[in-house]
């Protein structure tokens, strides 16, 4: 009996000193709080939010936290009268455990939420923003249905539909080719919306939809029988509306069957390039619409990619600047409006709204960027293409 | 004929007796739902539970379910399932369509939700049946391999089905959405998409009732003549085949009354949300009500209702750990397995659990007594 009591208060000594040695180097604003804290605390907006650090999904979850975080720390650190405070919970890409989180971070105090990464994690947690008047602006959950029929929910990327007619438009005017194979996920809402829109514009840009085919969860790791068929049927250009992971594996497989046409992601593949045991060598020369470029030479994301470097020890993608973009937007709000820390979330609320229907945003994915009442975003879309390894502005 | 009622009477004393320990049993499951139940709604009214409580009342409720019904096929009846889950979609999408389909016609929220945990009742109970067919005749591993297909085959069809409504009535359609609706039409099920914009009717009562309904007809089950057929043939099926119980027609009633109530489970679970999609219901989530039952004990429902509350509230305890909060969850997993196993733990929790049952038996008796003067 002794013994497994022994068992139990070391593991747990480990565990809370694991817990500790780590919280320190990913939330560096930690060991400054402290010491103003009293003061921070009266004047600092609860900024919360939910997405999937751990699992399958994780990359985009942690690089919006770390992109938000980067912008958090760029803000307090101006010393100014808006202070932020930020808290990320993890919600596993699952709707469920992401209302949880959103009820942990109500507990926690939270006036502004950055809604969840994920799409369909957001279309939960959106509703019980719209219930509880706790304005939300999501970094990347795209679905329409994220921000229909709610007034205080917004978009910092894309909707779906949106990615799918930017991207036939993008293949047209290029003119990268006439035949083209879609290779989906038919069970991800994601996927789904971007694949339905596309198809639709390429019919109407005289594109040829040659090969359409599908996987789904639990199916996702052989893709013979799709290339194959995109091979068979003699497609240019293969477009991927599908995440980095089975985007990686399709990349390896096609490239053992020894096919080589040109690759077409959206945001999804954005972070393939940082997936760990990949060999980048694979993605060379796929392009991709993404709403930000890592190589892009002006001030601010040479700055921003620089201090994302430094910290998280990788090169941002763009959940990274959408949850960057997500802060300052806010803070932008915020200085119109003239709030103050001790405001209530629906007073927070109504000013953020009125503010984002009618101001111009400049950030890192996009200069001009307005919002619609409906909560919907709208800027322009970039090519890029990786080579050697990196990304590369396509224009 | 006769000689089975020959037998009964024989043992008639024994049974009684049998039955007055059982009847206790089930008095203590019923009070401990009850008691828990009205404290936290009393807690919930007066504010005192945390917005992450207050939003777990319903998930938790629904998984006490999940974990009630499996508990009757695997507890009682003896067959491991391992696509519970799937039952849950079929519960949770019939259900949540029908609450979508009656939004205009049935105002009252608590009469539509209840018509909706019906209607996910019956289709789990048809699919139970259907299912049963074929898998109830396996055994084994048989049984367990062809309940994991079916919950990934349910999860596959939800997947790619599409159900619309409009004025001309139901409409649907496989793998793509050809359901042409009118501009008026709704899509209740949009394939990946799953069902969206669900008006959020569960409440906790509703969850409370339908556990309290769950367990009774679980107990009346078990101690019915079915019951005890059913954990005759669990027993050994041999014997039970040699004295004519018919095996396939006990187990068939079983395993279709447990899908009935893990549908409603699902219904409830997503009336809870805005929006529910078919890949909720993974491989998973049926693992999860499987360990919820192992270690809450297999045939014993208290222990499941506890393991299901305890294992849904404890992940979401346990985030001041972040990172390393699965971790931490598996650990305790493992803690908790090892602590029931252990030998000396169980000796203590039986001392205790006989020094309650005889303050609580020496009062019952003495209010016998008192009756009875």
């Amino acid at each position: 009996m002794k013994r497994i009591v022994a068992l139990i208060l070391a593991l747990m000594m480990v565990l809370s000193l694991a817990a500790c040695g780590t919280t320190q180097p990913t939330e560096p604003t930690e060991p400054t709080e402290p010491s103003d804290a009293p003061e921070a605390s009266a004047t600092a907006f609860k900024i919360g939010g939910t997405g999937p650090l751990t699992g399958g999904a994780a990359i985009y979850g942690n690089a919006a936290k770390n992109g938000a975080q980067i912008a958090v720390d760029e803000i307090n650190a101006l010393g100014g009268d808006i202070q932020f405070e930020l808290r990320y919970e993890d919600d596993v890409h699952d709707a469920e455990k992401a209302v949880n989180a959103y009820n942990t971070l109500k507990d926690w105090g939270m006036q502004i939420s950055l809604g969840s990464v994920t799409t369909k994690p957001c279309e939960a947690t959106s509703v019980e923003n719209y219930a509880d008047r706790i304005f939300a602006l999501t970094p990347s959950a795209s679905s329409p249905a994220v921000v229909a029929n709610k007034d205080n929910v917004f978009q910092m990327c894309f909707t779906d539909p949106n990615q799918g007619s930017a991207s036939a438009q993008y293949i047209a005017d290029k003119g990268l080719a006439t035949k083209v194979a879609v290779i989906w996920k038919n069970d991800d809402v994601y996927s789904k919306g971007i694949h339905d829109k596309f198809c639709e514009k390429a019919a109407e840009l005289g594109i040829e939809v040659v090969s359409d085919t599908t996987f789904a969860d639990g199916n996702d790791t052989d893709f013979s029988v799709q290339i194959s068929d995109a091979q068979s049927n003699g497609a240019e250009l293969v477009f991927l509306p599908i995440y980095y992971q089975p985007a990686s594996l399709i990349f390896a497989q096609a490239s053992t069957a020894g096919y080589a046409p040109k690759w077409f992601g959206v945001d999804g593949m954005d972070g393939i390039l940082t997936m760990k045991g990949f060999d980048t060598a694979l993605a060379e020369g796929v392009m991709l619409l993404t709403p930000f470029n890592a190589d892009a030479e002006d001030e601010r994301t040479a700055a921003f990619v620089a201090k994302y470097q430094e910290q998280f020890g990788e090169i941002p993608n763009q959940f990274a600047a959408d949850g960057y973009d997500c802060i300052y937007a806010i803070y932008q709000a915020i200085q119109n409006a003239g709030l103050t820390a001790d405001m209530s979330n629906e007073d927070i609320c109504a000013a953020l709204i009125e503010q984002f229907t009618t101001m111009t945003f400049d950030g890192l994915t996009g200069t001009g960027v307005t919002w619609n009442a409906t909560g919907e975003v709208s800027k322009s879309p970039k090519g890029m293409v990786i080579e050697n390894g990196a990304y590369v502005g396509l224009d | 004929m006769n000689m089975k009622l020959g037998k009964l009477g024989a043992s008639e004393t024994d049974k009684l007796r049998h039955m007055n320990s059982f009847g206790r049993k089930n008095a203590i499951t019923y009070g401990f739902v009850i008691v828990v139940g009205a404290i936290l709604m009393a807690l919930n009214a007066t504010g005192g539970l945390s917005s992450m409580m207050r939003g777990m009342l319903v998930p938790i409720c629904a998984y006490v379910v999940m974990a009630i019904s499996l508990n009757l096929t695997v507890g009682i009846m003896g067959e491991l399932s391992l696509g519970h889950a799937g039952f849950m979609s079929v519960g949770a999408f019939t259900g949540t369509a029908a609450a979508i389909s009656l939004q205009n016609l049935i105002p009252q929220a608590g009469l539509r939700l209840f018509i909706a945990l019906l209607v996910g009742a019956i289709f789990g109970a048809i699919f139970g049946f259907l299912i049963g067919i074929p898998v109830l005749r396996l055994k084994g591993d048989y049984l367990a391999i062809v309940t994991l297909a079916f919950g990934e085959i349910i999860k596959s069809i939800f997947n790619n089905l599409f159900v619309g409504l409009d004025s001309r009535g139901f409409h649907f359609s496989l793998l793509s959405d050809k359901t042409n609706l009118e501009p008026d039409g709704k899509l209740i099920i949009g394939g990946p998409m799953g069902i969206g914009g669900i008006q959020k009717i569960s409440t906790f009562l509703a969850g409370l009732i339908l556990i309290l309904v769950a367990l009774f007809l679980v107990f009346h089950f078990i101690n019915s003549r079915q019951g005890r057929a059913v954990m005759a043939i669990r027993d050994n099926r041999i014997a039970a085949e040699s004295v004519g119980i018919p095996v396939f027609r006990y187990k068939m009633t079983a395993f279709t009354l447990s899908a009935a109530i893990a549908g409603a489970a699902g219904t409830l679970f997503a009336m809870n949300y805005s929006t529910i999609v078919a890949n909720k219901f993974d491989f998973n989530t049926s693992i999860l009500i499987l360990v919820f039952v192992v270690l809450g004990g297999q045939g014993n429902l208290l222990g499941g209702i506890i393991a299901a509350a305890a294992l849904t509230i404890l992940p979401e305890a346990l985030r001041q750990f972040s990172d390393y909060r699965m971790l931490v969850y598996a650990i305790v997993l493992i803690l908790v397995m090892l602590a029931t196993n252990n030998a000396t733990f169980r000796d203590k929790l039986g001392k205790c659990g006989r020094k309650i049952k005889s303050i609580f038996g020496g009062k019952a008796r003495e209010k016998e007594e008192t009756a009875n003067v």
